[in-house]
């Protein structure tokens, strides 16, 4: 690993300080920030901070969190909510659990900040069910807050009151889409609604509302702070900051990072995840979870931020990185994340309900190898008309797979289509095991672990696999010992 | 909710779509306020035909009673019953209905939207395997088969004949680093592999 | 515990607490990362095996648990702080290597293998 590419400000204290206890974040500076908006801010300063700091929303949209605030604060009503999106259901992704898990009390802080700046009262976490560690700290947190008098009535002894709760997700991954989250609180069906109004206008129980997300919401006390003008300072043109990065997959360090936005992903990959496991070679890496595209070896050099991923056909999304190597097939990956916004759609709008079904049974299609060329035509039509008519960001974003990898590996699907053979060797249907007659030495344990007996030979002699009746399983060629089963 | 899916969508065109939510929250309001039939006669009534365990529905009316109002808990109490029962079958969610004022269909509606929620009964030992991306790459599925092939064929979401193990596919643990991760009750298998699969249900026989 | 009522209290609280840390330096510090990932590959074990050891060997030692440490790769991970040293973070635990970091490292200065490099910058409010 090379020279401190990291920095570390939405995840600064976690791993540092002890997560459930109070004093251990207030010795780390903890609740200064909320203090200082309390005592030396009016609530339009706060928001004029956040929004000259550039900070966008980590959730994945990348909408400015300073202009959100000023929405809300720009309505009036008795009473106005700040949620927080704990519902983080990008399969890959856990930054938001190690924060919730290793400093809950800096979401808590800028919570409480947000409800400053907007003039609100009330708070909830929206927190998936299955995190059962971060739901205690965060209850142990929000206990000892409200002894310390950092939260509840009265806090720093002004006259600013601010009470949390948490509700749980039930796992719905549609419930991260800020208006499917507001439905999924007020404990109905988690169905997006069409926008406007936007939640800072009416959300939650039709009150002015701010969602942000768990990262987002870490890094603002570290802003106010340390100022704007520090946090500026980090970034790219366009994207300021950090980002939390969940690398995981074929990577040698998988594990959380937080770089700075406009760093490559040449740097991300080679030098702070250590390059790419078992000496493979690199192929691609997914951004952006069943959202997002894949960027590939052709994309090493692109800086990472909001608008060049997004050029990339991909989406920065929530952070998560799965990297993927030589023998990882592109069709099959489009196809279960395909397979999984099948199972997520929430079944609204039709482009969505139906369209992810049709990619899905394309995909599949062509990974038995009995697509058409037709199909390739058809997919990349189909995903630019979901894209164009899906309801929310899910509908919206869930062609993605699809048309980041036939942007450069085209050659991929058409060697399904036409020659019938996956490159990578994943596709079963198109694959054949066959013994490599100079290896094999005739133990017989290839013929004794076969499920449908379809493999023959004496023992010493050399084997011979029924081609017929073979169902791929691959288990004659994790047994054998002498290399002598190939897969092509 | 599918009324107010339906109201959002279609009104939406006409007038201010805010104002027919409201309307649309508030009218659900109404319903909600209507007293149940528990609070009425002061006892609270449990299903005539209910097979599962008197003490367990008095546990589950206790607990809305401690909810500060009913509306937008409907979530949470599910949540509730399902810590109690280990499922929802279709007398709970009458019995659901019945506590929180609201029709059967809307309380079936979102038990059925969301995953975390189960109708069957899960087995002894619930087998949970991650299907996350990070676990995809690495092989989780032909570990699924694995688990199917070891307990006699039994689908996806679907117990064993003795009641002992279910399968499911979580979407995501968040330990990536372990992939491909098993959890079976509380406890957790790390980088599992087919080979794995009979040793690990050995562990609970 | 008293409510805090003004920026001017919790500053206090804050020099307090800084204050009572500094008493505690001259004592080895033991960091055991207790996410979920570090909870799943046995990081409690390391740190009850550790507290057993410091024990046996009559050591006087500070635990203290944290979150995730970001090392997901090398879990379960500890961080040692040893008086008047930099802090070091070690992973690919198991008992026995934890018991060894207790005997070498923290009994004797000895480092082992599996430290982690430090590749971040932290940002300190």
């Amino acid at each position: 690993m090379s020279e401190k590419k990291q920095i570390r400000i939405a995840t600064r204290n976690s791993g540092f300080i002890d997560p459930e206890n109070i004093d251990s974040y207030i010795a780390a500076g903890g609740y200064l920030a909320l203090a200082k908006c309390i005592e030396e801010m009016t609530p339009t300063q706060v928001i004029d901070e956040m929004k000259a700091s550039g900070l966008r929303g980590r959730g994945g949209a990348g909408f400015p969190t300073g202009v959100k605030w000023g929405f809300a604060a720009g309505y009036k009503s008795d009473t106005k909510y700040v949620v927080c999106n704990a519902d983080e259901g990008d399969p890959g992704a856990f930054m938001d659990r190690a924060i919730l898990e290793g400093d809950p009390h800096s979401v808590l802080e800028a919570m409480a900040i947000g409800a400053y700046a907007i003039g609100g009262n009330k708070g909830t976490i929206y927190i998936r069910a299955e995190y059962p560690l971060a739901i205690k700290r965060l209850k142990i947190a929000i206990e000892q807050a409200e002894e310390k008098g950092v939260l509840g009535k009265g806090i720093f002894g002004s006259d600013f009151n601010f009470d949390l709760d948490i509700k749980y997700g039930a796992g719905a991954f549609v419930c991260g889409e800020e208006t499917a989250l507001i439905n999924s609180m007020e404990g109905m069906r988690g169905e997006p609604y069409t926008k406007p109004p936007f939640p800072a206008e009416s959300g939650y129980w039709s009150k002015p509302t701010i969602v942000n997300n768990v990262e987002t919401l870490a890094a603002i006390p570290a802003i106010i702070v340390k100022g704007a003008n520090w946090f500026n300072k980090i970034g790219s043109e366009t994207t300021k900051g950090t980002k939390v990065f969940a690398l995981a997959g074929k990577i040698n360090n998988v594990g959380l990072i937080e770089v700075p936005m406009g760093i490559t992903l040449r740097e991300v990959i080679m030098d702070v995840g250590g390059g790419v496991a078992k000496g493979k070679e690199f192929k691609a890496v997914q951004t952006g979870g069943p959202s997002g595209g894949a960027l590939t070896y052709k994309d090493l050099d692109v800086k990472i931020d909001y608008e060049s991923l997004a050029a990339c056909q991909s989406i920065m999304g929530s952070g998560g990185m799965i990297v993927m190597d030589e023998d990882d097939c592109m069709v099959a990956v489009s196809k279960f994340f395909l397979d999984f916004t099948m199972d997520e759609t929430c079944g609204k709008c039709t482009p969505c309900r139906i369209g992810s079904k049709r990619i899905y049974e394309t995909l599949d299609k062509i990974t038995m190898g009995q697509g058409t060329m037709d199909d390739i035509e058809n997919l990349k039509l189909l995903a630019v008309a979901i894209k164009d008519t899906a309801l929310c960001g899910l509908g919206q974003t869930m062609p993605n797979p699809v048309l980041s990898t036939m942007r450069v590996f085209e050659d991929e699907y058409k060697a399904h289509v036409i020659d019938k053979k996956c490159p990578a060797g994943v596709c079963s249907s198109l694959l054949e095991f066959v013994v490599v007659d100079e290896k094999c030495v005739g133990c017989t344990l290839c013929a004794k672990i076969c499920p449908v007996d379809c493999i023959s030979g004496k023992v010493k002699e050399v084997h011979v696999i029924d081609q017929a009746a073979c169902i791929k399983c691959g288990a004659c060629l994790d047994k054998c010992k002498f290399d002598a089963i190939i897969k092509r | 909710m599918a009324r107010r899916a339906a109201d959002d969508m279609f009104v939406g065109f006409f007038v201010n779509p805010a104002q027919i939510r409201y309307l649309a929250i508030k009218k659900e309001r109404i319903i909600n306020m209507q007293t149940s039939t528990c609070q009425k006669s002061g006892g609270c009534k449990i299903p005539d035909r209910a097979t599962l365990p008197k003490e367990l529905y008095q546990k589950l009316a206790a607990f809305v009673d401690t909810l500060p109002q009913k509306e937008g808990h409907l979530v949470t109490v599910l949540h509730k019953a399902q810590s109690l029962f280990g499922y929802l079958p279709r007398e709970v969610l009458e019995f659901v209905a019945q506590q929180m004022g609201d029709p059967l269909a809307k309380v079936y509606g979102v038990v059925s939207f969301y995953t975390f929620f189960t109708q069957i009964p899960k087995g002894k030992y619930p087998i949970s395997i991650c299907m996350g991306t990070a676990c995809f790459v690495v092989g989780a599925e032909k570990v699924v088969d694995s688990f199917q092939k070891q307990l006699g064929g039994i689908e996806v979401s679907e117990v064993t004949p003795d009641g002992k193990f279910s399968i499911d596919c979580l979407r995501c643990v968040g330990a990536c680093a372990l992939a491909p991760v098993v959890m079976i009750g509380e406890k957790v298998y790390a980088k599992v592999t087919p080979d794995m699969v009979k040793g690990i249900i050995a562990d609970f026989s | 515990m008293a409510k805090l009522n003004s920026i001017t209290d919790l500053k206090k609280l804050r020099e307090e607490l800084q204050s009572a840390a500094e008493t505690q330096t001259g004592k080895p510090l033991v960091n055991v990362s207790l996410a979920t990932c570090s909870v799943a590959s046995g990081g409690r074990d390391i740190m009850e095996a550790m507290k057993a050891e410091v024990a046996s060997l009559g050591l006087d030692v500070n635990f203290m648990q944290s979150g995730c440490m970001t090392f997901c790769y090398a879990e379960p991970t500890v961080e040692i702080t040893l008086p008047g040293k930099e802090p070091v973070v070690f992973g690919y635990l198991d008992t026995d290597k934890a018991k060894l970091l207790v005997q070498k490292y923290i009994k004797d200065g000895e480092l082992l293998d599996g430290v982690i490099p430090v590749g971040y910058e932290r940002v300190v409010l």
